[in-house]
Parts: C-alpha cells; structure tokens; sequence
C-alpha cells in the first residue's frame, strides 16, 4: 500500500513539469469566463471584468506570499491576519501620528518583514512545525491588530493619497480607455518580481531546494536556516503590500478583519499547481488559481446563486484541481 | 613526508551507541586508501567526522600536519575535503546543474542573479571530463540510481577537494560507470587528490587501492597495503574469524511446480513481451546491464506499475495484480532496491518496520496490538541477521546503511511470502552479512518457496541462482542454466535488437526439446 503511494510520488518527480497542469488551470479558467459570459450578458462588461481584476488584487498578492512558504516546504497561515496587522500599522503611522504617506508604506511592508522574520525564526532556528507556529503568529497578529487600533477601526481620511494606491489608476490616466486599477497593476508587478525572484536569484533557488530536500541542502554546506528565514520574510513583506492594498480600497484599516483570507490564499496556491510537499510551484500557476476563485465568486454571484453554494463551488474545484494534478502525475 | 590527513583516537557515541573509539586513519596525498569493515563498524560515521557532520567526541584531526576543527559542512569544504555521502542526498525537483551548484552559484548583475548559462556550461564541462552523457538542465527526481549516483560524484568533483571521501561510490553503478569511476580517480590522484575509499566490494580493492585500513566494532584493526595483502587476510581481519563459503549443488527442480508465471509482460518501451517462469523451491537470477529493465519487469509483476499488456499466473490461476496490495495477498513479496524511498519507514523504530508488512497478524480484538509479540519476531530477526542496533526500538535510519538493508529482508521474511523478488539484495552488504543472506535465501528456496533475485553483480548472480533469466533493453534474451559461465551471460545481457528476437526463438525452441 506504501508502495503503491510512493510509485505515484516517483512519477511525479520524473514528470513534474507542471506546464500541463497551468494549462489545464488555465483552460480551467477561459471556460469558466465563457460559460459565465454566456450566461449573462453582464459578466462581460468591462466594469465587471475590473471589478473581478481589482477582487482578486489582495487574495492574489497574499497567495504570492503564501507561494513561497508553501515550496520550502511549509505552510504560512498568518498571511490574513499578517495583511490586516500591517494596516493597522499603516494607520497608527499615518493617521495617530501623521506622517507622510511613503513613511506609512514602508511602515506597513518593514512591519510585513518583520513579522515573517519571527515566523521564519520560530520555524527554522526553533524547529517549531511551521503549521504550529504560523497558526501561533496568526492568533498573536489578530490580537495585536485589535489592540494596537483599540478595535476600532483606522480611518486614512488624513491622508488623501491613500485610497489611489488600490483604487487610483495610473494606466487610465495614461490609456483612457484603459481604467485599470492600481491594485491590480500592484498585483501583476508584485507578482512579476517574486516570479523573477524565484527563477533568477539564488533566494529563489534555495526556496525549492529546501522543499525539494532540505538535508542535502545542509550537507551541501548551505546555512539552511538563514534562507528560510529570508523565505518567510520576504513573503511576510508581500503580505505588508497586501495590507496597505486592502486598507486602501475600505480607506481604513479593519482591525478585526482578516482571519479566513488565508484559506482562500492557499486554495489558490493549490488550484495552481503548487505542490503541499514542497520543491514544486509557480508564481503565475497562484495567478490563475486566485482569478478561478474571484471569477467563480463574481459569475455566481451575477447568476445570483446564493452565497453559501458558492463556498460549496469553491471547496469541489479545490477537490478537482488537486485531484486532476494526482490525474496527470499518475498518467505519466 | 608528511600525511595530508591524520585521524587520532577518534571517538563518537550516539545515544545508546558507540560508534567510534579510537578509530584512526592516515591520508596521503596522492593516495587511494580503502576504509572497510562490517556494516555499522564505524566507516560512514568516522568520514561524516571528518567532513563536519558530526561532532567528534575524543580525538584528534590534523591536515597537513596541524590540528583542525571541522565543525560544519561548510568548514570541510573551505578545507579542501568534499564528500560523496552513502545515501544519496539530492534535491529531486532540482536539475542535475542546480543540485550540482547548490549554495555556489555562479552569478551575474553584481552577484544579484544567478547565471543559468554559465551554471550549465559548467556542469556540462564536468560531465564531459567524467564521459557522462546527461543533460545538465535534467531534473534529478527522474533519473535512475545509477545516474543520480553519477550526479552526486560530479557534484563532489566540482568542489575540487584535495581530500575526497567517496562512501560506497559503486553501490549502484554498472560495470562500465565503475570503470569510468575508477578513471576518474586515477587522474585525481596524479593531481595528489587523497582518496578515502569506502566499499563493500572486495574485486574493487585491487583495482584502486594503495593501503587498507580495517575497523572493527567501532576500532581502529590496522592499515595494510593493497596490493601485497591477501583478500582472505583483509577479510579475516575485518569480521575477525574466517568466512566459508561452499556453494550448494544446483536442485533439480523440473519435477517442481510451477509457482508464478509470467506471460507476455509488456510496458511501453521499457518491458518488451517478457516471460518467465519460476517453480517451488527455485532461485531465478536475473542478470542484466543497469537500465536493462529488470526492476520494470519486477514492479510490473507486483503491481506497483500499470502494465500495458501480460497476464500473471499463480500456481496456473490467472490472477489480476493491479496494486502492490493484491500481489502481496497472491503471496508475492518485492523487495525494492531503493530502500529508503520504497523500502523502509525510516522515522520508525526497527520492530515496527519488521512487523510493517504483517501487522495485522499481531493486532489482537478491538485492533489493539501486541506488542511483545512484536518484538519477539523482531529480536528473532535481529540475531537471525545480525542486525547491528542497540535493540528493536531504535529508530531505522539511525542504523548504519548495511543494516537498513537487512530490516528490509526481516520484513519481508516474515510476511511469509511464497514469492519474492529480491532486487539487489546485497547492496551496501558487507561480506559476512552477504554470506549470511545468501545462506538464508538458500534456506528459503529449500522450505520451498520461489524466490527471484535481481543482482548486477555477476558472482552474486553466479553463486545464487538454479536458473539465469537475461534482459537487454526491456527484452528477455535468454535463460541459461545455473551453471553459466560469465561470458555467457554477458553475450546475453548486450543482445541488442533483433539479434534478440532470433535468439529468444532458438532459446524457446531448446526448452521444447
Ligand atoms: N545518528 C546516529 N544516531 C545513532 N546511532 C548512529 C547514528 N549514526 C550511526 N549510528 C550507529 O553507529 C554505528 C556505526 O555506523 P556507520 O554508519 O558508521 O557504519 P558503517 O561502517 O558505515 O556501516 P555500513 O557499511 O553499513 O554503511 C552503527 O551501529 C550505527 O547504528
Ligand atoms: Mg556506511
């Protein structure tokens, strides 16, 4: 019985590519935009098609973040609460104290940085299983957030700039009849760089090596735990731009918001193709997995399909990706 | 003249284990120096010392003739010491290159992005300097043992050590790789690399050695020269007795039953319409090159790969094996040659593994199991094999790999099959635990059951088997009887093509006859 799990493992790793899995993700993707738009004929207009780009901005840079913990191996589950904690240091910074608005960013990313640091700490140097302690962070990030902003939420009313850095659009003002929110512009660099960063740099090398076998890492004379720290790290860094994309868009920052964002983040993770047992991944895979989700979220909801069935849709495509990647490995 | 490397009075204990005390080892440079012993006498612990794996107790280490602390990988390798662990350690979803590099990659942009070209170029220039064909952007996790064995010796060599441990190198090379293996180490000695040469594989010494040093139990025996020892005295000194081995006359078994048969298997390009047969009380060896598809044939046969086509026979009735689970209820047992992937559930400790197979025979009501039961089978197995670990509850990937190797055997020998495949069942086995298996599996075929033995070592292959199955790229190409010759079989094993066809045609017809 082992056996016969191992051998679909084996063929997995002989054949693991993972372009035929994107394309399905992908094609995945074009049917169900073309089932919805014949469905109805507003799911075409170019207001929903922003609507659906600019939904899925924050679940699209969090599941990037949650990307990169998921190759090494492990599993980051305070990116919800992480986003709402660097919003709430967003707010304290602009609107309790005032500062300009680049202060305020780079508060809300420096904090993202930090607190992926203490997860990565915990995770590598105190052998705690990553499950445990980002599911720790995640508790201490929400409890931080409602006691920093005295569960009330932040108003950036102070700041007027503010709500442009989701909501502006930098492409319409050049393009006019391309009105492309920043957010969403935000995501698509975001998600080009990490994507550079996995394939080109050696951050990214070490990040699929440490998933694919962390002890040959080590005995290749490798200080394993410092990359994995700068793993976390950096996608705590990301999750801080997810902060300030969230916050932008509701011009405050909800303290109590957050929790649940983590699900959705990996359930993208996965319908892309990124593999739970590490070494295996791509960046634009958690792009398309994260449009599945807000295009199912967005074309049921104008077919007025109830909210609670919407979840039950999402949960069977999750089933169905993973199952149709078990499909292609087994088929070999 | 002074020794590049000297090891001292080493000392190292595990929990519950000493695996070194007073160990010792002198290194020249330019020297190939043989390190044997039984399995879990010391060798790999000793070498993992020395390359910064492990902490030393007690001892001393000089390099070039001054003391030196080696406390990490990274330290042995700015030393000039590299290492090719027994176990393979590689990334699997990494291309060869990228293992190859790991934490040294070349750089471009201001150190700021890694140089893919250069990376590969590199490494081809390596393989090229080694003969291997291989491509350097190929993912490891899909290469062969033998192949990812190669990668691993690449990896060593790109670290240019002047001090190069190599722990049972061979294991999972064929002959031709061995051969260029023993190349490479001639031009690395006219550079004055030292050598630390650990195997199991006595034919090997001559070949390569300058000097052998022997452990014993953890000790430090004595260091001889290669060349003007006799193997029997580098035997006797290793397992501290003389080893006799008399092989038994080949049974007659053409009056047995037919155990297991084999029709038409096929899969893809890789098992060609294969058939074979093996009867009650028989041992089949199957000889072949590495890649020949022997290990194809063997999975096919117990249901852990599809087969695109073949039926398979259990005492005359056709049964249907579709997973591994119904060829071991059909009474056949497979025992993986890639142990520490297939074979072993490593985090767990020895009696559970030996008992993994069979557990439901020592659950009593309400599933609950029993425990004593359990370890008494297992202790019974661990002096039965002499397996070498403090006792049954000692995690399986603390043992030494010899050991491993023997907790697999224990678990299938207890499932009671009245089949089994065995592929490479001696890998990494020291001489006397060889003997010992070889033994026991004699034993085994005469309480009647049917065994099938896959070795790429001819003299094991020779000195087993009642009957020799050959395969050549996916294609049977012939049985001979017990008592072949070497040559024979090597005709057999580089039958290519349709020469095979023509053969397998005049080999059936000789059996009608
Ligand atoms: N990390 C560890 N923890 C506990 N015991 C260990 C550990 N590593 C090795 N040992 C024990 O130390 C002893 C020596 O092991 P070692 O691996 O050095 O043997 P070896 O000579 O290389 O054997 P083989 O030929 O089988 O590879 C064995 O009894 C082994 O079980
Ligand atoms: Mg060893």
């Amino acid at each position: 019985m082992s056996a016969a799990a191992s051998t679909a493992s084996t063929s997995a790793v002989s054949r693991f590519s993972g372009a035929q899995h994107r394309l399905l993700a992908f094609a995945s993707l074009i049917i169900l935009v073309a089932v919805f738009s014949f469905a109805s004929p507003n799911f075409m207009q170019t207001s929903n098609i922003i609507a659906i780009l600019q939904a899925t901005s924050v679940n699209g840079v969090l599941a990037i973040a949650a990307t990169l913990v998921i190759i090494t191996g492990g599993i980051d589950l305070s990116v919800g609460t992480l986003m709402t904690f660097c919003a709430v240091i967003a707010g304290v910074v602009l609107t309790f104290w005032g500062m300009p608005l680049g202060l305020g960013v780079l508060a809300a990313i420096l904090a993202g940085a930090a607190s992926g640091t203490l997860s990565g700490t915990f995770v590598a140097k105190l052998k705690i299983p990553p499950f445990i302690a980002t599911l720790g962070m995640m508790l201490i990030l929400k409890g931080l957030s409602l006691v920093i902003s005295g569960t009330r939420p932040i108003y950036f009313n102070g700041t007027p700039g503010f709500t442009q850095i989701s909501q502006g659009s930098l492409i319409g003002s050049v393009i006019p009849s391309l009105p492309i929110p920043n957010g969403v512009l935000i995501l698509f660099l975001v998600a080009i760089a990490t994507s550079f960063i996995l394939e080109r740099t050696i951050l990214g090398r070490f990040t699929f090596a440490l998933g694919s076998n962390e002890e040959a890492v080590r005995l290749s004379g490798v200080n394993t735990d410092r990359w994995k720290i700068a793993v976390y790290a950096l996608a705590g860094s990301i999750c801080g731009i997810a902060g300030l994309l969230i916050a932008s868009r509701l011009n405050s920052a909800q303290p109590a918001l957050g929790q649940g964002y983590e699900l959705d983040a990996i359930a993208a993770v996965v319908i892309g193709g990124t593999s739970l047992s590490g070494g295996r991944g791509t960046i634009i895979g958690t792009l398309i997995g994260a449009l599945i989700i807000s295009v199912l979220a967005n074309g049921l909801r104008i077919l007025s399909v109830a909210q609670e069935w919407q979840t039950v849709v999402t949960g069977s495509i999750i089933i169905l990706a993973v199952y149709t990647d078990i499909l292609r490995r087994r088929r070999l | 003249m002074t020794a590049l490397v000297v090891m001292k009075d080493i000392g190292k204990s595990f929990p519950g284990v000493r695996a070194l005390h007073n160990a010792q080892l002198e290194l020249l440079s330019g020297e190939v120096h043989a390190l044997m012993g039984e399995n879990g006498a010391g060798k790999s612990t000793l070498m993992k010392i020395l390359a910064g794996i492990y902490r030393r107790d007690a001892g001393e280490i000089l390099l070039d003739g001054k003391p030196v602390e080696i406390n990490s990988p990274r330290q042995a390798q700015d030393l000039g010491i590299g290492i090719i662990h027994q176990e393979l350690n590689l990334m699997p979803h990494l291309t060869a290159a990228q293992n190859i590099f790991i934490g040294r990659e070349p750089r471009k942009a201001g150190g700021l992005l890694l140089d893919e070209a250069k990376l590969n170029a590199d490494t081809a220039e390596i393989f090229a300097s080694m003969h291997l064909k291989l491509d350097p952007r190929t993912p490891v996790g899909g290469l062969t043992i033998a192949r990812q064995q190669m990668v691993e010796i690449a990896k060593a060599l790109s670290y240019r050590s002047r001090v190069l441990i190599m722990d049972e190198p061979t294991a999972a090379l064929n002959d031709a790789e061995i051969a260029e293996l023993f190349a490479i180490i001639a031009r690395l000695k006219a550079e004055g690399v030292g050598i630390v040469y650990i195997s199991h594989k006595m034919d090997e010494l001559k070949r390569i050695a300058d000097r052998v040093t022997i452990m014993r139990d953890s000790e430090y025996i004595g260091t001889v020269p290669a060349a003007e020892t006799p193997v029997e005295k580098i035997i006797s000194m290793m397992v501290g007795r003389t080893l006799t081995d008399d092989r038994p006359d080949i049974p007659d078994h053409s009056k047995s039953e037919t155990v297991l048969e084999v029709k038409n298997l096929n899969r893809g390009t890789v098992i060609r319409d294969v058939s074979l047969s093996v009867r009650k009380g028989e041992i089949l060896g199957f000889a072949g090159l590495m890649g020949a598809g022997r290990t194809e044939v063997a999975r096919a046969i117990f249901g852990a790969d599809r087969r695109d086509g073949g039926d398979i026979f259990m005492h005359g009735k056709k049964v249907d094996i579709r997973i591994p689970q119904d060829a071991v209820r059909a009474g056949i047992g497979y025992l993986s040659e890639d142990r520490k992937h297939f074979g072993l559930a490593t985090g767990m400790d020895v009696r559970n593994n030996v008992v993994l197979a069979s557990l439901a025979r020592f659950a009593g009501p309400a599933g609950l199991l029993r425990e004593g039961a359990m370890h008494d089978v297992a202790a019974r197995y661990i002096d039965q094999l002499a397996i070498k670990t403090p006792s049954d509850r000692q995690e399986v990937r603390l043992l030494s790999g010899g050991n491993q190797q023997k907790i697999v055997i224990a678990k299938w020998l207890l499932r009671e099959c009245e089949v089994l495949i065995f592929d490479e069942p001696t890998r990494g086995i020291d001489v006397g635990a060889k003997n010992e298996i070889y033994k026991l599996l004699n034993a085994l075929a005469q309480q009647g059951r049917a065994i099938i033995v896959i070795s790429s070592e001819l003299p094991e292959v020779l000195r087993l088997s009642h009957r020799i199955a050959v395969m050549c790229e996916g294609r049977l190409t012939g049985i001979l009887p017990g008592g072949a010759s070497q040559e024979e079989i090597m005709h057999l094993a580089t039958l290519r093509g349709d020469a095979a066809n023509q053969n397998k045609q005049k080999t059936a017809k000789g059996e009608a006859k």
